[in-house]
């Protein structure tokens, strides 16, 4: 025996670690079950490394953006000898600072207004594989982050959580082939499964031949998959036609993916929402503050209370006064219709002559 | 065989690499951190398999079917962690890769550039596929197998092979 495992050493060896690792295979698949062990301390270990790695990165280009930026300051300032050279550039620094800071403002808005708890994360790694459709987030189980959570950005839905350790957590990009979930459209209220393809494109599938889903259509979440507060923009449909046999063949553009992703939000605690009648847009309005009273205002109305916001208000007003004026009691029986062709302030008109006042348009008998 | 396509045969058994084990683990973790983190910039280079032909390099240069086994199950193994597949995936093909490539290093001169691209091209392509086979046959996916382009990837890993294993050669 021990000559023959002498001879046949590397075959030997070669076949014990092929047959411990098919093993191991059988076991996750027949118990569905995860070796979490030897995950954690992967992630342990080379997920420090990447946060490192990220932060020499982020670093590196801030000292070298700011570095170029002060290059060009001593060459705006040669040629303009004068300090307005470094207001333009700190002006441009603050630009790219705002246009930066833009996409942590959009999720912030978002997550202020959204009644689901969420928590900001950042994406620091890929899952491993050519075809990989899988992030690393630096969020884990210490800051709350659980197995089977929804990832979204302001956008649309991005993933869900599938793996979560103390320091970081694994997701799983919707376009994923082994992404599912309950989607519905925002018109007709068609209730679909969305899985992921393996690339920028999704399939939304058991959506009846005979329902009515156009292209442009938003998708919503659903809800149904337990997973997804009902609500969230999935994305628009590119592709909508009959199928082979019972169901229609729909493609859709998700929408959580289309501007890259650096900053996701967490769904701790989902809220489910209806489903709104327009697609919400991701930008936040800026309004400017109500204008200040204009003091001629009233000169050029006539004597208005200061109150009056709307035309409807005003032409009330003026009716009223109208009427006090011509000595009409609205609401009583047996009172003449005043007339009001006539300015709300001149009272009975006396004409120049002095004879009586008489209606411009008497009323019809 | 002739005279002038023997040397393409002969191990260069002069230049028998000492495998530093510093240098293993760097390279490899290196290469595995390349491959999490780089495509998030540059989405294109995740069809890059730095974590292959780091395998290939050291099963190659260390000549030894049984090293190349173990170099070829941990660094699988790692890269099954961090991906969501069941763990082994990797570890089964990499494992395979790593004893082809010790076990043929015995046979070619691994440092013959030609030869190395090549071989690079070739694990590749035996990688892609094997890991597709696995998946459809041991866990039931249903992946698609696209031959051209795992061999447009094939050569372009190849083509980073080659000067990969150049700087490698240096440590």
């Amino acid at each position: 025996m021990e000559i023959f495992l002498n001879r046949y050493r590397n075959l030997t060896v070669l076949l014990v670690v092929l047959v411990a690792q098919l093993l191991l295979l059988a076991f996750q698949v027949k118990s569905n079950g995860d070796v979490r062990l030897i995950r954690v301390w992967a992630v342990t270990g080379v997920m420090p490394l990447a946060r490192v790695v990220e932060a020499v990165r982020a670093n590196t280009t801030g000292f070298f953006s700011e570095y170029l930026v002060l290059l060009d300051v001593k060459e705006e300032n040669k040629r303009l000898k004068s300090s307005l050279g470094s207001l333009k550039m700190e002006n441009q620094f603050l630009k790219t600072e705002l246009a930066t800071a833009d996409r942590a403002r959009a999720l912030a808005a978002f997550q202020s207004r959204s009644p689901s708890r969420t928590i900001a994360a950042r994406i620091i790694g890929t899952g491993t594989g050519a075809n990989s459709k899988v992030v690393f987030l630096d969020r884990g189980s210490n800051a709350g982050v659980g197995k089977g959570m929804a990832v979204v950005t302001p956008d649309g839905i991005v993933g869900k959580v599938i793996s979560s350790y103390p320091s970081a957590s694994q997701v799983i990009l919707i376009t994923d082939p082994t992404f599912a979930a309950g989607v519905i459209s925002q018109k007709s209220r068609v209730h679909g499964t969305l899985k992921g393809q393996g690339h920028s494109i999704c399939l939304i599938e058991y959506i009846q031949n005979e329902e009515q889903v156009a292209v442009g259509e938003w998708f919503y979440t659903s809800g149904d998959d337990r997973v997804f507060p009902k609500g969230l923009p999935v994305g628009q449909v590119k592709i909508a036609r009959s199928g082979k046999m019972f169901f229609k063949e729909v493609f859709l553009v998700p929408s959580g993916l289309q501007q890259g992703l650096e900053e996701v939000l967490v769904v701790l605690e989902g809220v489910h929402q209806t489903i709104p009648d327009s697609p919400e847009t991701p930008q936040t309005l800026h309004l400017l503050p109500a204008p200040p009273p204009d003091p001629n205002a009233a000169g050029q109305h006539g004597v208005l209370s200061g109150n009056l916001s709307t035309d409807a208000d005003q032409m009330l007003e003026k009716y009223k006064r109208t009427g006090a004026a011509q000595g009409h009691v609205f609401g009583q029986a047996g009172n003449k219709p005043p007339n009001f062709n006539l300015p709300p302030d001149s009272g009975s008109v006396q004409p120049p002559d002095g004879k009586a006042a008489v209606p411009a348009n008497p009323p019809l008998r | 065989m002739t005279e002038s396509g023997d040397w393409l045969l002969r191990p260069r058994r002069k230049h028998q690499y000492r495998l530093r084990p510093v240098a293993l683990l760097l390279v490899a973790v290196a290469a595995i951190l390349f491959q999490i983190y780089v495509p998030l910039f540059f989405h294109y280079l995740s069809y890059l398999e730095m974590p292959l032909l780091v395998t290939v390099y050291f099963s190659l240069m260390r000549r030894e079917p049984v090293a190349g086994v173990l170099i070829g199950s941990s660094i699988g193994l790692v890269q099954d962690s961090l991906s969501h597949n069941p763990i082994g995936m990797f570890g089964i093909v990499k494992t395979l890769v790593g004893y082809f490539a010790a076990s043929v290093s015995q046979r070619f001169d691994v440092q013959n550039t030609g030869i190395r691209f090549l071989l690079g091209f070739f694990f590749f392509f035996f990688h892609q596929f094997f890991y597709w086979v696995l998946a459809n046959a041991l866990l039931g996916q249903t992946l698609g197998f696209d031959a051209l382009q795992t061999l447009v990837f094939g050569l372009l890993n190849a083509t980073v092979a080659v000067p990969l294993f150049h700087v490698l050669d240096k440590l």
